[in-house]
């Protein structure tokens, strides 16, 4: 896409990763009543990589989060997707439709829906009112929910209620649901909270296995796991990069040391 | 066929239908057919008051709609059904004509009598029924469409929504209260004469506007239903559950609650212009937030989310009002308080709930015992 060096067309809406990068945040800040919940934040993600993001509590971890999904617009700073895509013009659902996916902390499922249902809820496709009312699944998409429940562990589950699963397939049901969305941009939020070893390590998998095709940002806290997975560690702390590099190089940084891993 | 479509699993709507048709077919026979002295006669004040009860479903089923399955508890949808009901209220005078105390054919009475000597504009078209009736389904969706768009928009929810809604509903009954807005002020329209060309007090255009009351339930009814087994039905019940997951999904959250709640507000409407022409007086006390709250009543009595819940809460809750307002007319509202405290706390699923919870008791002892 690009045209020689440093030449680009400039496409509104079209993800143009031509610079490796996939998201940038650049000087970004954010304070609710006087109180700094990110402080001059700069971070890139790659397209294609997974990035563990870890820092103790109040560290602006979700408020990050918030910025990059739309939900918290922040005081000054720069946030894109790609090259071309501004983040901070666009609401909730049209970054939701511009490619990146959400899971929470807490999972959210739609509790009164069957598990299917909330799959066919999540996917990929057009989200307007009058296409909604009219709309009947096909065969491909039909397959694509068949498919994502085999990943998830979900397929006995199919008619079952959201609200009736356990906490652990839940969680996997919002991974699911980030699944058919198919989002070039993944960020998780503590996807392992309240799974057993068994499931944390299918949970890994899933997550290793998600990085190349997808870019994948997990804040957890659970160290093990992010051992696990990660390549590369973005440590977080009062609202700013502390440390970046792979788990063993921050663990031993004397500074992250200090604020988080020593306690 | 498409209705048995609509109606698969929905087994207390096929029982309310069946019911709404079998009174459709038997009532008018019995009031129209079989002699006065019959005691299986059906007296006309009787077959207008189930016509006015059928109206009122109608907009249990709108205000169902938004509240059990969009999560919006409307506390002003009395508005949009005083609104369809003045559409209908204008048309009725205008088909007056020089009938009227003052005798002049241009204008209503109450208009003979704050001497104005033109109609103004917004009383233009009124006196040709199919106008009349675009404007009974476009002048409550206008409100519905303009209030939601800005409070939806604004992500107004909860508590701040409902009262914002019931000081909709209030500032309206003010605006209708003074003479100057041009609808009769205090007395509302009224003495109104025939509907179509036909008397208004002939037991024939009674037992029509009864039958068409029935049918616009039964077809708000299948509208709704459609709407609810659809994917946009399955997004209003996920917006309810949790509205930010949808967004962050990737739907127009604010663009759903409008049209469903203005689609709701036209079937008030619709219920509205039915009302009037029944019971013969549209005035701005329908407008009175405390109808609003009756109506949400309705709903929670019958169970909420079920629609045909509504349906039943609204007929049984008015039929209630008749007779204790006939005995004790100062009891009414305490019972009425007594009947929603009773129903929160003791049947939260309202009516409907009460049918399904007897059903799976009855079923799991049957289960024991085989």
């Amino acid at each position: 896409m690009s045209e020689g060096e440093g030449a680009h067309f400039y496409r509104q809406g079209a993800l143009d990763t031509s610079h490796k990068a996939i998201l940038y945040l650049e000087d970004l800040n954010v304070s609710f009543d006087g109180f700094k919940a990110i402080n001059n934040l700069t971070l890139y993600i790659d397209a294609g990589e997974l990035r563990c993001i870890i820092g103790p509590n109040g560290a602006g971890k979700t408020t990050m989060m918030d910025i990059i999904t739309g939900k918290t617009k922040p005081d000054s700073g720069k946030a894109f997707f790609g090259q071309t895509i501004d983040l901070l013009k666009l609401s909730e659902p049209e970054i939701a439709n511009a490619g990146i996916g959400r899971k929470f902390q807490k999972p959210t499922v739609f509790e009164s829906h069957s598990v299917a249902e909330n799959l066919e809820l999540a996917m990929k496709g057009d989200k307007r009112v009058w296409f909604s009312l009219r709309a009947q699944l096909n065969g491909e998409q039909q397959a694509l929910i068949d498919e994502t429940l085999q990943t998830i562990g979900l397929s006995e589950q199919y008619h079952k209620l959201a609200g009736a699963l356990s906490h652990g397939q839940k969680q996997w049901l919002e991974i699911g649901m980030l699944l058919v969305q198919k989002p070039y941009l993944l960020l998780v939020d503590e996807p392992v909270a309240g799974m057993t070893h068994q499931e944390m390590d299918r949970t890994a998998e899933l997550l290793k296995s998600l990085a190349g095709k997808h870019s994948v940002v997990v804040v957890e806290h659970d160290m093990e796991f992010v051992r696990s997975i990660a390549n590369k560690v973005t440590v977080l702390h009062q609202g700013s990069v502390l440390a970046e590099g792979t788990m063993d190089e921050v663990q031993q940084n004397p500074r992250v040391v200090e604020v988080y891993l020593g306690e | 066929m498409l209705i048995s479509q609509i109606l698969k699993n929905d087994r207390g709507g096929q029982i309310m239908l069946a019911v709404l048709a079998a009174v459709l077919l038997v009532v008018p026979v019995l009031n129209l057919v079989v002699s006065n002295t019959s005691p299986l006669h059906v007296p006309t004040y009787l077959v207008t008051l189930m016509g006015k009860y059928l109206t009122y479903a109608l907009l249990a089923v709108a205000v169902d709609l938004v509240w059990g399955y969009l999560g919006i508890l409307s506390l002003g949808h009395g508005a949009f059904f005083a609104l369809g009901g003045y559409v209908m209220g204008m048309y009725l005078m205008r088909q007056i004509g020089d009938r009227g105390v003052y005798g002049n054919p241009e204008l209503p009475d109450f208009m003979v009598f704050l001497n104005w000597k033109v109609l103004p504009w917004f009383w233009q078209g009124f006196d040709m029924f199919w106008f009349a009736l675009l404007m009974v389904l476009f002048i409550p969706s206008l409100l519905a469409f303009v209030f939601g768009w800005l409070a939806f928009r604004s992500r107004v929810t909860g508590v701040y929504l409902s009262i914002m809604t019931q000081a909709m509903t209030y500032a309206l009954m003010w605006a209708f209260l003074r003479n100057e807005m041009g609808f009769g002020g205090n007395n509302g329209l009224t003495d109104f004469k025939d509907i179509l060309g036909f008397s208004l007090q002939s037991d024939y255009t009674r037992v029509a506007l009864f039958i068409c009351s029935g049918l616009a339930l039964a077809i708000g009814y299948l509208l709704c239903r459609y709407v609810i087994n659809s994917k946009l039905g399955r997004i209003t019940v996920a917006i309810r559950d949790a509205e930010s997951r949808t967004r962050f999904v990737g739907y127009k959250v604010e663009h759903y609650k409008v049209w469903i709640f203005t689609f709701s507000a036209m079937l008030a409407g619709v219920a509205g212009a039915l009302y009037v022409p029944q019971v013969g007086i549209i005035n701005p006390s329908e407008f009175s937030p405390l109808n609003s709250i009756e109506i949400v009543i309705w709903v929670a009595m019958g169970g909420r989310a079920t629609l045909y819940g509504a349906v039943l809460g609204a007929i049984l809750v008015n039929y209630a009002k008749t007779v204790f307002t006939g005995l004790m007319p100062e009891s009414w509202l305490f019972m009425l308080g007594a009947l929603f405290v009773l129903v929160t706390l003791y049947l939260p699923q309202g009516l409907a709930g009460l049918w399904n919870t007897l059903k799976t008791n009855f079923g799991r002892k049957r289960e024991v015992a085989a």
